[in-house]
């Protein structure tokens, strides 16, 4: 029976649980357990309506029980079920990871203040995702975006807040930036729901407000997703913000953004016509094969290993977007499966960042001397998710790039599928660089005695690490589930 | 408007331009009432006129009203600024006039509000049916963004726990905003003024189903009482009057009454927020919901301007 609520619930009891984290003040350790079993209960949700959307197809529920264009519909197709599994997937492996690596990195009397903005920014991206409704996109979006400027500052290094300013302001650019688009899309059709703008957008479809409207959402969504050159907010951010932040965010913030991208323009805006109109493939090629580029090269040259992997994820989401260009079947599955993908091995990588800052105080690559022999299971964690990163077979980072290139080969684009492969090489010289360091440099005299890092870190990160190597080996799972989502979409995206 | 926007771009000192934005919103509140949109101008009036300037003047007390004078000028700003300036223009040139009876947004869904709305809530203002019912999980949405704003707030710059004597001696070290204190006159007409907007409050509360108003604004106007109270009587006599817990309790109750009265809803077997369920009537159903969740809105707004200014008023200097 309320099985039938689950769409509403899996956003409404992270929303519930955030003031009642807030009123729990004088017991942080109960404050922890409830967002834990919140983000549990959370996945337990997503999966099952994941499976109910493979047998029946799509779900809609009526808030309010007021039909579609007048009330706010939550429709839960493919697409966005599979989303919504990654980022209840992601919380839930990263909160009990939270609990020990929070407690070394945020300020004690702040603890429940991060459970309860933990809870919030969950409620906001399973939000974003869940919605059929333009506008109540928005709102979540915002709580997503205060709650998650307010995470990356709780870190303890003072640089946090001067980044934090950084992403307050190009984030907000990028809300209103969207709500400009989404008006301009009211004004021309009277509607806020995706389905009926879909309808109504065609007969109005050649006015220069639809054109400006498609213009503004482009660029305020992709200023979220940290698009290329619009990423400039993102390095920072996850450098300086607290490790069990910097995965959560990393695997779920941007990937919601290429979610709504997706979303606008296949589903609002019908699909692949609008690539024919404008050049928005061109754009976004270009965008998204600079953004490899750039990203992974400036990697290579960082001292700091969590920075590196920051330019990494914006060599990442270069990726998706390149699968999106396509506008095909293939190329927006490949899209698709490199952004489960890539949740799971970036959010594996920051995990391990976190165990080594839970020892050492540091993620400087000088300062990991050695640590492959000190810390065996923490690195071995990160050579398996960072060759995964590089694209080395059997892992799902090779899975991704597959279907990317095969898209290309297609579509007869082989000089793209070059690049996709030359950028892939880029990533093994910046993983290299770490694993160098971690196992053939010795450790230096006098180096504070380092053990492996506590339990509680460690099953997290290999829980991600595995499921990096095992949706690798079988990709059929993932694969089916992109690919279906994605035909629907070609398809004029019901 | 124009010439404000203008004024507060070329004036360095930072105290003129927050005057001159509370003259801008209050401005932009008065074209709200010339575009019959009556309750857009109330909250205009009470938020961006109101709480805005005031939480805005607080930060300068902290800061500095000067703004510092750099020397280069950010070209590629311009440039950026131009080009969003210039697609916003192109995006006008199809636009349907102004007031146009044509215009898509009187033909879809605006129609059927305005027809079918008194009869299936009971509410006669349809701007609150739209936004409490219609649309209620948007408004519940913007009120967990304001939540979401003071427990920000209360992360960044608070200082947690931090014990209040009661009964701060007189003459005692004047701190912060209790400068104010000696004054006779302020005081008197403050404690004239303060239970006087304390009603209006709980008016503005329970009339939004009548005429303009609603949780947002009375939360507002309910949270000023208080810093009224705090910029004449202190910051600590406020905080003695209104407690940490309190506060908090407020912030996260107004929340848990909103999602509570739509779990409710769903209990009784409707679906989430819908009202309907709530009573054997369903228009009796809609109105008690709305009157609900009008009242979560009003108790986080109000609990979080409060914490808000607190936050930034006893920061020290």
């Amino acid at each position: 029976m309320i099985s039938v609520h689950f769409p509403v619930l899996l956003v409404l009891v992270p929303l519930i649980a955030a003031p009642i984290c807030l009123l729990l003040r004088p017991l942080p350790g109960a404050t922890w357990a409830i967002a834990t079993a919140a983000s549990w209960f959370c996945l337990y949700v997503t999966v099952s309506l994941l499976f109910r959307v493979l047998d029946s197809g799509t779900i809609s529920y009526l808030l309010g029980n007021w039909a579609a264009p007048w009330g706010i519909e939550y429709r839960i197709d493919l697409l966005n079920a599979f989303v919504l599994v990654i980022i209840a997937a992601i919380g839930a492996v990263v909160m009990p990871y939270a609990r020990a690596s929070v407690t070394r990195e945020v300020s004690p009397r702040r603890i429940y203040l991060f459970y309860t903005m933990f809870c919030l920014n969950l409620a906001g991206l399973l939000g974003i995702a869940a919605t059929g409704d333009a506008f109540n996109l928005f709102v979540f979006l915002e709580i997503s975006a205060f709650s998650g400027y307010t995470l990356i500052s709780l870190g303890r290094d003072r640089r946090a807040l001067t980044a934090t300013y950084r992403y307050v302001l190009m984030g907000t650019v990028g809300a209103t930036f969207y709500v400009i688009g989404i008006g301009m899309l009211y004004m021309m059709t009277g509607t806020l729901n995706m389905m009926d703008l879909a309808a109504r957008i065609p007969a109005v479809a050649q006015t220069r407000t639809i054109h400006a409207a498609l213009a503004f959402l482009t660029v305020g969504v992709g200023l979220k997703l940290a698009m290329f050159p619009l990423h400039t907010w993102l390095p920072n951010a996850y450098t300086f913000a607290p490790s069990a932040v910097t995965a959560f965010l990393a695997s779920t913030a941007t990937k919601v953004a290429v979610y709504v991208l997706i979303r606008m323009y296949f589903t609002v805006f019908g699909g692949a016509e609008i690539f024919e109109m404008f050049p928005v493939r061109e754009t976004l090629m270009v965008l998204a094969l600079a953004g490899m580029f750039a990203g992974s090269f400036v990697a290579i040259f960082q001292e700091n290993c969590k920075r590196m992997l920051a330019y990494s994820s914006v060599a990442q989401v270069g990726y998706m977007v390149l699968g999106i260009s396509f506008a095909t079947v293939t190329g927006l599955a490949g899209g698709m499966i490199h952004l489960f993908n890539h949740a799971l091995m970036k959010c594996a990588l920051f995990l391990v960042m976190g165990c080594i800052f839970y020892r050492i105080s540091s993620v400087k690559i000088a300062d990991m001397a050695g640590l492959g022999k000190r810390m065996p299971l923490t690195m071995a964690a990160f050579v398996v998710a960072g060759l995964s990163l590089i694209g080395v077979p059997a892992t799902v980072g090779f899975v991704s790039k597959w279907y990317l290139v095969l898209a290309a080969l297609e579509k007869g684009w082989w000089p793209i599928a070059a690049l996709i492969v030359a950028s892939s090489l880029l990533a093994v010289i910046y993983i290299w660089r770490v694993v160098e360091v971690a196992y053939f440099r010795p450790v230096p005299e006098g180096a504070p005695e380092v053990t492996e890092a506590p339990l509680s870190l460690l099953v997290p990160t290999w829980i991600m690490v595995l499921a990096s190597v095992y949706f690798g080996i079988d990709a059929s799972r993932t694969f089916e589930v992109a690919h279906a989502a994605a035909t629907l979409l070609i398809g004029g995206g019901k | 408007m124009a010439a404000a926007a203008i004024g507060m771009i070329r004036l360095r000192n930072l105290f003129a331009v927050v005057m001159l934005s509370g003259i801008f919103s209050l401005s932009a509140a008065a074209l709200y009432v010339v575009l019959d949109a009556v309750d857009v101008a109330f909250t205009e009036a009470s938020v961006g006129a109101g709480i805005a300037t005031v939480l805005m003047l607080s930060t300068l007390a902290l800061t500095t009203t000067e703004e510092a004078i750099k020397d280069h000028r950010n070209m590629s700003a311009l440039v950026v600024v131009l080009i969003a300036g210039a697609v916003l223009i192109y995006g006008t040139l199809d636009m349907p006039f102004y007031g146009d009876p044509m215009a898509p947004i009187h033909l879809h869904v605006a129609p059927l509000y305005l027809r079918d709305s008194i009869v299936a809530t009971g509410v006669p203002n349809v701007v609150t049916s739209v936004l409490a019912s219609y649309r209620g999980y948007d408004t519940l949405g913007e009120t967990t963004v304001i939540f979401t704003a003071a427990a920000s707030v209360m992360a960044l710059i608070g200082r947690g726990r931090r014990k209040v004597k009661h009964g701060v001696p007189e003459g005692a070290p004047s701190h912060g905003y209790s400068s104010m204190k000696p004054h006779p006159i302020l005081r008197v007409t403050a404690k004239l003024l303060i239970p006087a907007i304390l009603i209006y409050a709980f008016y503005v509360q329970a009339h939004g189903d009548f005429g303009p108003g609603g949780g947002f604004q009375a939360g507002v106007i309910f949270g000023s009482t208080f810093i009224l109270y705090a910029l004449i009587f202190g910051v600590d006599n406020t905080r003695i009057a209104i407690r940490g817990w309190v506060r908090r309790t407020m912030m996260a109750s107004g929340v848990l009454i909103y999602a509570g009265t739509g779990v409710a809803a769903l209990l009784l077997g409707g679906n989430f927020l819908d009202y309907s369920a709530l009573l054997h009537d369903p228009v009796h159903g809609q109105h008690l919901g709305i009157f609900l969740v009008e009242l979560g809105v009003g108790v986080t707004v109000s609990g979080s301007m409060i914490t808000i200014f607190l936050i930034f008023a006893g920061q020290d200097r």
